[in-house]
């Protein structure tokens, strides 16, 4: 037995109707695009534009204006989306085409001490593996990013637990907002010098050391930590903080007991974005812990490179003049390295506050 | 363990306005009083004032003397926190700690104040809150489950075998039910009367039906206009109170002529 049409159902375009437009489109896509020498870019081009105006056409013609409307408009985001996300893939895609190749333990575990022009010269000449590696500069952006950490999260925390438990909105608060907003601001750059010079002062000109380079990263990290916390406690439910209070619990056990377990997996997550944020900068490091080929563990003492630096150094001053090949692999692995770790951070934010959420579950 | 308070001459603020004026009565100990009156009148601002929970807002301040069995509250030697755990507090929606499991919930008063207790003790601690809450029976087999997965009667329950399980003299309760249905609201007013047994209960409720069913004295506040202070009009016994209000403004409330 057939139903009878229901009354709300107007004319709807078939589904095959929407592929038809499509493959019309690649079709006139492909035609337009040879008519100006065809490359894949103009035809996928071509092809999106026939295919939004032939899809809202013919939407527009059976559906009526309202639902082609509602087409355009969702064409038209599905076209941002994949506007937004081609770059990053091709960034993705590009770091791995080239940085992989030169993903040997070697590059993982050995540093560029004594690695001269000639040793590469020869790589080349010879085609042997490429010799020579990042370990160094992955010790020193472990070494110089956990300090930067240790420095800002406490300042960062404590700051925000003033800003949103215990300040009134008076004078000192709003000084620690402005200057906040301010450092927000500050280009990485200064950060550096800032750090270069206070340091310069302190323990005489031309000191650069692993933690002058954390002390400048955490310059730049303390207003994210700031500004994530204070968000992150802000959300926590008024609620909660009373029904502390009325058991008889003290102000600080409740801030420590209740309102940051609360928040914490969003804190946790800012304070892994803050790290992502400062992991990649290059700039106040070169100024703050020079450059070194070999391992240095100490970050109170001796020059220290990071991948960032290590990176502009393998670009901008091959370690053979004649042969850069061997330097540009050991750039793009190091590319990969930093990528990777940056999206491990972003890993152990989501697994941070996955665990850490509040259960809700039955 | 129960106690009753004074309340002598109080005047509470928000900052410049005063939002409940000259109140004195006296609240029983081991009975429940119930506070009624129209919406914005003062009640859950007075409430609070009896557990020093009203500080807790900005600019909020209070004039007077809160006696606890003889003991001004507000005194400037009293420290706050130690007011509050002896009066305890159940609000109108269901606060449990979302981070914590049933048990810790039960158990948040004693852990929060970092308090060293055994195991078998907070075993027992917690099954007799949860008893007093009449909620054992219920989550007795998911102790370990967090408190934000039960129903909301159940867990303005779980928050009252918190309150009790601090071991409070007095509770406050300020419109315990309003979220709930009828048969959580039962439950809870059965809760109530065998409250009474051990403690000196308060409660702010907006249904007069309830007020008239759990409590044996009843305090009728009410405001002139908006931005005026809240007043205690008439305060006696439920009975008289519902039955033979002295004052016209009672009487046309609890009769459902206005509010
Ligand atoms: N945090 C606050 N800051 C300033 N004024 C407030 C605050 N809370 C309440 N008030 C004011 O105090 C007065 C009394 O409010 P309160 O909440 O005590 O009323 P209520 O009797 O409990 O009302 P309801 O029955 O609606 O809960 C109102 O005029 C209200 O606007
Ligand atoms: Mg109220």
């Amino acid at each position: 037995m057939t139903r009878r049409p229901s009354q709300f159902t107007k004319n709807k375009l078939p589904r095959w109707a929407i592929w038809a437009v499509l493959a019309g489109a690649l079709i006139l896509g492909a035609a337009f695009s040879a008519l100006l020498g065809f490359s894949l870019v103009t035809m996928s081009l071509f092809a999106a534009i026939f295919f939004v105006v032939g899809g809202t056409a013919a939407s527009g013609a059976v559906e009526g204006s309202r639902k082609a409307k509602d087409r355009l408009a969702t064409y038209l985001i599905y076209g941002a989306f994949i506007v937004a996300v081609l770059p990053l893939l091709s960034v993705i895609w590009t770091v791995l085409e080239r940085g992989l190749p030169g993903m040997t333990s070697d590059f993982l575990f050995r540093s560029m001490n004594g690695l001269t022009g000639a040793i590469d010269n020869q790589t080349v000449a010879e085609g042997t593996p490429v010799l020579g590696g990042a370990y160094h500069a992955i010790l020193g952006t472990l070494q110089i990013t956990l300090w930067a950490t240790i420095i800002s999260v406490p300042v960062g925390l404590l700051a925000a637990i003033y800003l949103v438990e215990y300040s009134t909105g008076g004078p000192l608060s709003r000084a620690i907002t402005f200057f906040v907003d301010v450092m927000t601001g500050i280009p990485s750059i200064v950060a550096g010098l800032f750090a270069a010079a206070l340091f310069g002062l302190i323990f005489g000109p031309g000191t650069r050391t692993g933690f002058v380079a954390a002390a400048a990263l955490s310059v730049l990290m303390i207003p994210v930590v700031v500004r994530s916390t204070e968000e992150m406690l802000k959300i926590v439910p008024n609620e909660l903080r009373e029904a502390s209070f009325a058991l008889g619990v003290r102000k600080w056990r409740t801030i420590t007991k209740v309102v940051i377990p609360t928040a914490i997996s969003g804190i946790a997550s800012g304070v892994t974005l803050a790290i992502a944020r400062v992991i990649g900068e290059t700039a106040p490091i070169l100024v703050t812990a020079g450059f070194a080929r070999g391992i240095n563990l100490d970050v109170f003492g001796g020059w220290m490179s990071t991948l960032p630096t290590y990176i502009y150094y393998q670009i901008i001053t091959p370690t053979s003049p004649t042969s850069t090949d061997p330097s540009i692999q050991r750039a793009w692995a190091a590319a990969l390295v930093l990528i990777i770790l940056v999206m491990m951070l972003n890993l152990a934010a989501r697994l941070i506050a996955r665990m850490f959420a509040p259960k809700t579950s039955r | 363990m129960s106690k009753r308070i004074d309340v002598k001459d109080l005047n509470v603020y928000y900052g410049k306005f005063l939002a409940v004026e000259d109140v004195n009565l006296t609240i029983e100990a081991r009975s429940v009083t119930a506070f009624i009156g129209p919406s914005g009148c003062g009640k859950s601002t007075f409430l609070r004032t009896l557990n020093r929970m009203h500080e807790v807002i900005p600019g909020a301040r209070v004039e007077g003397e809160v006696l606890l069995d003889g003991d001004d509250l507000y005194d400037d030697a009293v420290d706050p926190v130690h007011v509050r755990s002896q009066i305890g507090m159940v609000f109108q929606r269901p606060n449990p700690f979302p981070t914590m499991s049933i048990r810790d919930n039960v158990l948040a008063g004693v852990k929060l104040n970092s308090k060293r207790i055994s195991k078998s003790d907070a075993d027992a601690l917690v099954e007799k809150s949860l008893r007093g809450a009449n909620l054992w029976n219920e989550v007795k087999d998911r102790l370990a489950r967090p408190g934000s997965g039960l129903s909301g009667g159940q867990q303005q329950r779980l928050c009252i075998a918190r309150a009790i399980a601090v071991s409070p003299e007095v509770i406050l309760m300020d419109e315990p039910c309003s979220a709930l249905d009828p048969i959580s609201t039962l439950a809870i007013e059965d809760l109530i009367n065998e409250l009474k047994n051990d403690y000196t209960v308060a409660i702010v409720t907006h249904n007069m039906q309830q007020a008239a069913r759990v409590s044996d004295k009843t305090a009728f506040f009410n405001i002139a206009a908006t931005g005026k202070p809240g007043k205690l009009i008439e305060y006696g016994n439920t009975a008289d109170i519902f039955n033979m209000p002295k004052e016209k403004s009672t009487e046309d409330y609890v009769s459902g002529r206005f509010g």
